[in-house]
């Protein structure tokens, strides 16, 4: 874990927000993936059934997932994989680092795995002196700006192409100025192509892991994981133990699914089966546990466990596309960073269930059926309960649950409260009032309801009449 | 080792009491009505390029209209041998980063999503649809099924090292959402469509 000081989602929310411009171009480009999202969606009459079908595979692999683990071990090594297990980040830190030192490489070329953005594995293996240079474009740009990726599916989605353009006129000596997406990804893949020529050793992520099989599937669009792995002579690949999927069959759902909700494209470019490594050559599958199996046992949390990392959920979060992934302080960003992080840390993700209006929009959308906005708020309970909220927001609660309860104190205080806003309105409308951030209060209305009620009533009328 | 233990312990002790079922995947449907025509459309839509021939002497006379033929093409179909060379699969991977182009032929192609689905015996090396400049797959015209589910019921059983759905040229939107052709693998997909 870094030892780096977490500023809150709502403090870098802040931050993120004093570019008004940019929020919005953010804004508008999330949801354009959104809405292709929704477009290819709903060219399959059969969508909200795959999503039922789907959700369905995932909770049988969740409720039987260690016979799974051990048919897919099984079967994988009898294809001439190596299996390794890690219990944690350290150990799959170890494990891959192991790996390269019996080879005696000390440079690896990696393709998108947010499992070890989660491992903080290049840092790690930066110590012991070994480059590691991520091949996704997306990251490969973050990568050079010294930047973690700020969404699971469009981890440059933050930078603008002039931003692009700086960096790679800096790192790659591309035109200063010139900001054509063309020449820019040209010129990376001219650098690239270079990297993976020479690289010994290629770690890709996983997508999908067959028990049945004991193969692995991995998804790109740039063909970055093939370029790496089938160039390389010993193959890495990195996987969450929630990866598994009971029997090949089941891809043709998934790979129907996953595309179409992260960008809406019918299938990405490749889909690659990984099941027996070529002649002479090593595949190493290292399965990894890392809290995963402590969220299997939170009842209210472990359909988290589902996700297959589409990116739909921050694309169409209100919150997300106005606050960006950095924000969020975990290789997860966005709605299902949020219930999956306090799960690793309930005090360093406090923060984070808090990031969502609760509108629901995920849920919507998560094509394994996740109800991620029920999960944002039963971790609020969790979190509060363990005492891991700030204790103003206690102490505020405390009160206003007070305040709420009897009808004298809340008659009182609210004929206070009028009076203050009309009369002394510095003393609310000040920079300590978080109410009154980016917004404008009504008028202070001359009296309560139940004060015109008591004088409105059918009943109060027949008085009058009387 | 104990690690393994460890982790299937607790895997085992918090999964949930019961086995859930799996679904019937029966239930999909995997209709459509023309199947041809939905291919084309989606190839067109993710870049790809569709070209209808009757035999393999249409194919070559293609290739030998729209590509250098000085530059290197490989091929493993003997068919192609005119045109391409049929002599580079026990090679070093590595010594085919001057392709230009290479032309393989697919198990079968995929309607819903324009996918074509390759394996070890028709790809001569694993690395050989990525590392090229340009590519090009046939395929029979009564190989194209209707969605994913049928591709995996016609895959089946089927042994493979390594397999592969091809759908389009590789691309990237990294940059501010651009659409931008040949990211990492080839530039160009040709699709021939065989009778």
């Amino acid at each position: 874990m870094s030892s780096k000081k977490i500023i809150e989602h709502s403090q870098a929310a802040t931050h993120f927000n004093k570019d008004v411009e940019r929020v919005n171009w953010h804004d508008e480009t999330l949801w354009f993936v959104r809405e292709k999202r929704d477009k290819s969606a709903h060219q399959i009459p059969d969508w909200e059934l795959l999503r039922e079908t789907a959700s369905q595979i995932k909770n049988n692999v969740l409720s039987n997932i260690h016979d799974y683990l051990i048919e897919f071990e099984a079967n994988a090594q009898k294809n001439g994989i190596i299996v390794h297990w890690a219990a944690d980040a350290k150990q799959h830190n170890e494990i891959v680092h192991s790996i390269m030192a019996k080879h005696d490489v000390k440079q690896m070329v990696k393709s998108k795995s947010m499992l070890t953005e989660e491992c903080h594995l290049n840092d790690y293996l930066a110590e012991k002196g070994i480059e590691v240079i991520d091949s996704d474009l997306g990251e490969y740009i973050v990568q050079l700006r010294k930047e973690p990726p700020s969404h699971i599916v469009l981890p440059a989605i933050h930078l603008k192409k002039e931003d692009v353009s700086e960096t790679f006129h800096e790192h790659l000596g591309t035109e200063k100025g010139n900001i054509d997406p063309q020449y820019l990804t040209e010129s990376a893949r001219l650098s690239l192509r270079n990297t993976f020529l020479t690289r010994k050793v290629a770690l890709t992520g996983v997508n999908f892991a067959i028990a049945e099989t004991g193969e692995i599937v991995v998804c790109t669009n740039e063909g970055n994981a093939d370029m790496g792995a089938h160039l390389a002579d010993v193959h890495i690949a990195s996987m969450g133990f929630e990866k598994l999927i009971p029997e090949r069959k089941h891809l043709g759902v998934f790979l129907r699914l996953l595309a179409r909700s992260a960008t809406g494209q019918p299938i990405t470019t490749f889909s690659s089966h990984f099941k027996k490594p070529r002649d002479g050559k090593e595949i190493h599958i290292v399965i990894v546990d890392n809290g995963r199996s402590t969220q299997l046992g939170r009842e209210d949390f472990r359909n988290s466990l589902k996700c297959i990392r589409c990116g739909a959920c921050m694309n169409t979060c209100p919150v997300y596309r106005r606050s960006g992934g950095h924000s969020y302080h975990n290789a997860v960003a966005g709605p299902i960073g949020s219930i999956l992080a306090p799960n690793l840390d309930m005090s360093k993700n406090a923060d984070l269930p808090f990031a969502s209006t609760l509108c629901g929009s995920c849920t919507n959308v998560c094509p394994v059926k996740i109800d991620i906005h029920d999960q944002l708020y039963k971790w609020r309970q969790v979190l509060v309960k363990e005492g891991h909220t700030p204790t103003s927001k206690t102490i505020a609660m405390n009160t206003m649950a007070k305040v709420l309860a009897n009808p004298t104190i809340f008659n009182i205080a609210g004929k206070s409260g009028r009076f203050v806003m009309k009369n002394i309105p510095g003393l609310v409308n000040n920079k300590m009032n978080k109410w009154y951030d980016q917004r404008e209060m009504p008028d202070v209305p001359e009296e309560s309801f139940r004060e015109w009620y008591k004088k409105n009533s059918r009943e109060a009328k027949a008085k009058d009449n009387e | 080792m104990s690690s393994k233990a460890d982790i299937l312990n607790k895997i085992k002790q918090n999964q949930p009491a019961f086995i859930t079922d799996l679904p019937d995947l029966n239930l999909l449907s995997s209709e459509n009505a023309d199947v041809l025509a939905t291919y084309k459309t989606v190839l067109q839509n993710i870049g790809g390029d569709l070209v209808e021939v009757a035999s393999y002497a249409e194919i070559l006379d293609y290739i030998k209209k729209n590509y250098a033929l000085e530059k290197r093409i490989i091929t493993t179909i003997s068919e192609l041998s005119e045109i391409a060379s049929l002599d580079w699969t026990s090679d070093d991977p590595h010594s085919l980063a001057d392709v230009e182009l290479n032309v393989i032929k697919a198990h079968f192609g995929v309607a819903e999503n324009s996918a074509l689905w390759v394996t070890d015996d028709v790809l001569g090396q694993r690395i050989s649809p990525f590392i090229a400049q340009y590519l090009a797959i046939i395929v029979h015209k009564n190989d194209i099924l209707a969605t994913m589910h049928q591709a995996y019921e016609r895959i089946g059983n089927q042994q493979y090292g390594f397999g592969t759905f091809i759908a389009g040229p590789s691309k990237t939107a990294d940059i501010e959402q651009s659409l931008v052709l040949g990211a990492h693998g080839a530039r160009g997909l040709i699709v021939f469509m065989l009778d």
